[in-house]
């Protein structure tokens, strides 16, 4: 494999005294698919918040394409195309559905402030182009009858794929999805890995998807990585994965909770 | 789309308001100034709306932008634009107000940096510090009249000047926020972290907001002063602040039209709230409390919801 | 020994600030948002002691030490209860909304308060000569002149910051207190009644607060319905200097600023804008040390 997309290396995080993270390694190639899992409260989210600069690690190293992301703004990280959505759903809640991603193309947008003062030409173009992107985007996903309902009026499932359509919108290199599947049943489940497989080949984009549910990522990804109490336990094929015994005895604990 | 016709409407506005300025001289004395005092604060609020309604921060300062403005639009007048001759004169106006607003959004500048730049409630405590400096400041400083003020502003403010800088702050304001570079004021209202995962700036957006706010304080504040004549630094305290936080929230925070009319209305009926002496901002007060347990979105959003309209 | 007169003197203004920004941090620990009407709480506490202070005067004659105490106590059981009361009327219902709307109710409270007393049927506009709750004399000591007030609120607020330290840290509520200022929702979880937590903070924030006031009320001309804007604002620079949601951090926010201040105001050319200075502080501190001087940074949750 050639230089990886997104690199960390012995990634650690401390929260006062809880060590969240502990020397996480991980590397995504180019058009990857990879998994991450782990029980509630393994890191999966934390993992996340790092990539993103949500929070800064105490210790170790994240490079994206080659540069180091520590000490820049989410915005920034943003913009070099790490796009993510949020296991809480994030919606912009007084936007419609339409504006919401329109709000997202913001990173691309070949007018400003200016443009849009002045509203010259050049300004209907632009907005007329945003129209053009947002409405393809609304109908991969079936949501472009949608577009003017108020986004928090959306159905809990179709809200959680328009987040996916607002991230795809900023158009980025790294499309982190975080527990996109949850609340689904699984019909949905099913569907909405065949749309991520589909997007990811459609785009080109290297996907790290962190989800609860074992068997939904064991379907569709090249690679998985395990979290369990901040520490990586396994990584490998979903085959592999499978095998592995520590991977087992962690999730054995969680089922046995669940059940 | 949208706003296709919006630079039309604006011209309209403007030509509108300088012909009726035209024959402001057969008004009703009484009613030509609280029209004018009507214009004043239609400025005021939707400059505050953008920060306040759009952005979402929660700014205590607008009448010490105002302040800004108006001393310094006043003291330019003074000094250049008494003597000057006659057709020169609006030229000068126009200049002081400019400069005005354009030292009234440095202010902005230097107040919102530091606080936007972190939590966005400190916003509020800085800039009603904010407010309490300049007041010391003007009341302090010899070259703008120490407590006394200034006097003798010439009565420069007609109508045409009042409705027309209205019309061009309803214009900008609505132009920025019904664009998609404006859904980033939005995005920062509703959700600051979503929008920084979409690449949105927060930070440049709040200050971006807060500036083109002062700005327009300011300019408004020039207007108030050549509309008054006399400025002293006792009227842009914080009450001021409040009155224009209150038309905001009551026409509805990010609802442009509903915030105009809420300008409107409360400007008219100042003179018998007024009477009400103390008892005035008792009923802001509960206004204000009311209005954000029952109706947050303000008493003239009918089902619209906020973003939909500008 | 200009200099220590002028320290002595910093500090007694200082430990003022200190209990009322100790209020100021603790609700900002567990909700997150600047309390507006704490300031009036604290005139609140001046104006109950007002009124109280003929009645023990009767009761135990003038300017009696009981009678003092027994002034503070009332006042800062009324105080607590008040701001319980606000808490529970205008914030509870207001808890799950937007962090915008709870901070623009705060302003509405405050301004509520302070007007509503200045209407003539309450306490009235004017400045009222806030009564003598002790006997006074000038200490002299090591060529520092002292008012016997002064050095009573610096023991006092030093009392106060123990009792509030043994509360917070040694407590099974200043535990809860923690805990929900933590993280509200895992305390939740842990069983910790968030509501009676937050009801309590609100409580003793007031009381100490309605101390504060009777103390600023004891250095002041007089008394008005505005007369805790001014504190207040300082208080809640004090807060942010010492790291908001930070109890130590307040106090020494709330001392440092009352030296600051009292000093400058000692400075020819400089005590113009001594007004000034506690923004300057602010500005300052916002800039260069946005945690505080002992806060850490903290973490919104994603």
């Amino acid at each position: 494999m050639s230089e990886p997309l997104l690199e960390l290396k012995n990634v650690t995080i401390r929260f006062g005294g809880l060590t969240a993270i502990s020397g996480f390694d991980l590397h995504i190639g180019d058009r990857e698919l990879i998994g991450l899992i782990g029980p509630n409260g393994a890191g999966k989210t934390t993992a996340f918040n790092l990539i993103t600069g949500v929070y800064q690690p105490t210790e170790g190293a994240i490079h994206f394409a080659g540069r180091t992301t520590l000490g820049q703004r989410p915005y920034q990280i943003a913009k070099r195309g790490i796009a993510r959505t949020f296991q809480n759903i994030r919606l912009f809640g007084s936007m419609n559905v339409f504006d919401n991603v329109r709000t997202a193309v913001q990173v691309h947008r070949s007018h400003g402030i200016r443009d849009a003062l002045v509203r010259m030409g050049g300004f209907r173009r632009g907005e007329a182009d945003v129209e053009k992107q947002v409405m393809e985007l609304l109908e991969i996903f079936s949501l472009h009858k949608q577009r003017d309902e108020m986004a928090k009026s959306l159905p809990y499932g179709d809200q959680r794929r328009l987040e996916i359509v607002r991230a795809l919108a900023t158009k980025p290199k790294l499309l982190l999805l975080d527990e996109p599947a949850a609340g689904m049943n699984p019909t949905e489940k099913v569907e909405l890995m065949k749309l991520i497989r589909f997007v990811q080949e459609k785009f080109g984009l290297a996907v790290l998807l962190v989800e609860h549910d074992m068997k939904v990522v064991m379907g569709i990804c090249e690679r998985i990585a395990v979290l369990d109490y901040g520490l990586k336990i396994g990584e490998g094929t979903p085959a592999e994965i499978q095998k592995n015994p520590k991977v087992i005895a962690a999730y054995l604990g969680q089922e046995a909770e669940h059940a | 789309m949208m706003h296709i016709g919006a630079k039309r409407s604006l011209l309209t506005a403007i030509l509108i308001a300088v012909v009726v300025s035209l024959f402001s001289a057969h008004f009703n004395r009484y009613y030509r100034d609280v029209a004018i005092d009507v214009a004043i604060n239609i400025i005021l609020a939707v400059s505050l709306n953008l920060i306040l309604g759009h952005t979402g921060q929660f700014s205590l300062g607008h009448a010490g932008f105002m302040a800004v403005g108006g001393y310094i639009a006043a003291k330019i007048t003074l000094v250049f634009g008494v003597t000057a001759v006659a057709w020169a004169q609006p030229l000068i106006f126009l200049g002081a107000l400019l400069v005005g607003g354009i030292v009234a959004a440095l202010a902005g500048l230097a107040v919102g940096v530091p606080s936007l730049r972190l939590r966005g409630d400190y916003l509020a405590i800085v800039t009603l510090g904010f407010g309490e400096i300049i007041r010391v400041i003007f009341q302090t400083s010899e070259t703008f009249g120490a407590a006394t003020g200034l006097v003798a502003i010439p009565k420069w403010t007609t109508l045409g000047w009042g409705f027309g800088i209205a019309a061009i702050t309803v214009y900008v304001v609505g132009c920025l926020v019904n664009s998609t570079y404006g859904r980033g004021f939005i995005a920062v209202h509703d959700d600051e972290i979503a929008a920084g995962a979409m690449g949105i700036n927060p930070v440049r957006y709040k200050v971006t907001a807060f500036v083109i706010g002062a700005f327009f304080a300011g300019v408004a504040g020039g207007l108030y002063a050549h509309q008054k004549t006399t400025l002293s630094p006792g009227g842009f305290d914080f009450m001021k602040s409040i009155d224009i936080v209150v038309m905001v929230i009551l026409g509805g925070m990010g609802n442009t039209a509903g915030v105009i009319a809420a300008a409107v209305i409360l400007t008219v009926v100042q003179e018998p709230l007024r009477a009400l002496g103390p008892l005035r901002m008792v009923v802001f007060a509960l206004i204000i409390i009311v209005l954000m347990m029952l109706r947050p979105q303000g008493l003239f959003s009918f089902g619209k919801k906020k973003g939909a309209s500008a | 020994m200009h200099w220590l007169q002028q320290l002595t003197n910093g500090l007694a203004l200082g430990s003022i600030y200190a209990l009322i920004a100790l209020g100021y941090t603790m609700v900002y620990g567990v909700l997150r948002f600047i309390n507006f009407a704490h300031s009036d709480v604290l005139m609140l506490g001046a104006f109950s002691a007002f009124y109280l202070a003929p009645k023990m005067e009767a009761i135990f004659g003038p300017q009696s030490a009981i009678g003092a105490l027994v002034i503070i106590v009332l006042a800062a059981a009324i105080c607590a209860a008040i701001g319980i009361l606000i808490e529970l009327l205008a914030y509870r219902p207001l808890r799950k909304r937007p962090k915008l709307t709870v901070l623009i109710t705060a302003i509405g409270v405050s301004l509520f308060i302070e007007f509503t007393c200045q209407h003539g049927a309450v306490f009235g506009a004017a400045t009222k000569p806030f009564p003598k709750l002790l006997p006074t004399r000038e200490l002299h000591f090591a060529g520092i002149e002292m008012a016997s007030n002064d050095l009573l609120v610096l023991v006092l607020t030093a009392v106060l910051l123990v009792a509030m330290w043994f509360i917070v840290q040694r407590t099974k509520m200043g535990m809860a207190i923690r805990a929900v200022s933590f993280n509200e929702q895992a305390a939740s979880l842990m069983g910790v009644n968030v509501n009676r937590v937050i009801s309590f903070t609100f409580g003793l924030g007031s009381a100490l607060a309605a101390v504060a006031g009777i103390f600023y009320a004891m250095r002041a001309p007089g008394i008005e319905p505005l007369m805790g804007v001014q504190p207040g604002i300082r208080a809640f620079i004090a807060a942010v200097l010492g790291g908001i949601g930070n109890l130590p951090g307040a106090a020494l926010g709330g001392l440092l600023l009352g030296v600051l201040e009292t000093v400058a105001g000692g400075i020819p050319g400089v005590s113009n804008y001594r007004d000034g200075i506690a923004f300057a502080i602010l500005i300052l501190i916002l800039i260069f040390r946005p945690a505080g001087l002992l806060g850490k940074a903290m973490i919104e949750k994603v």
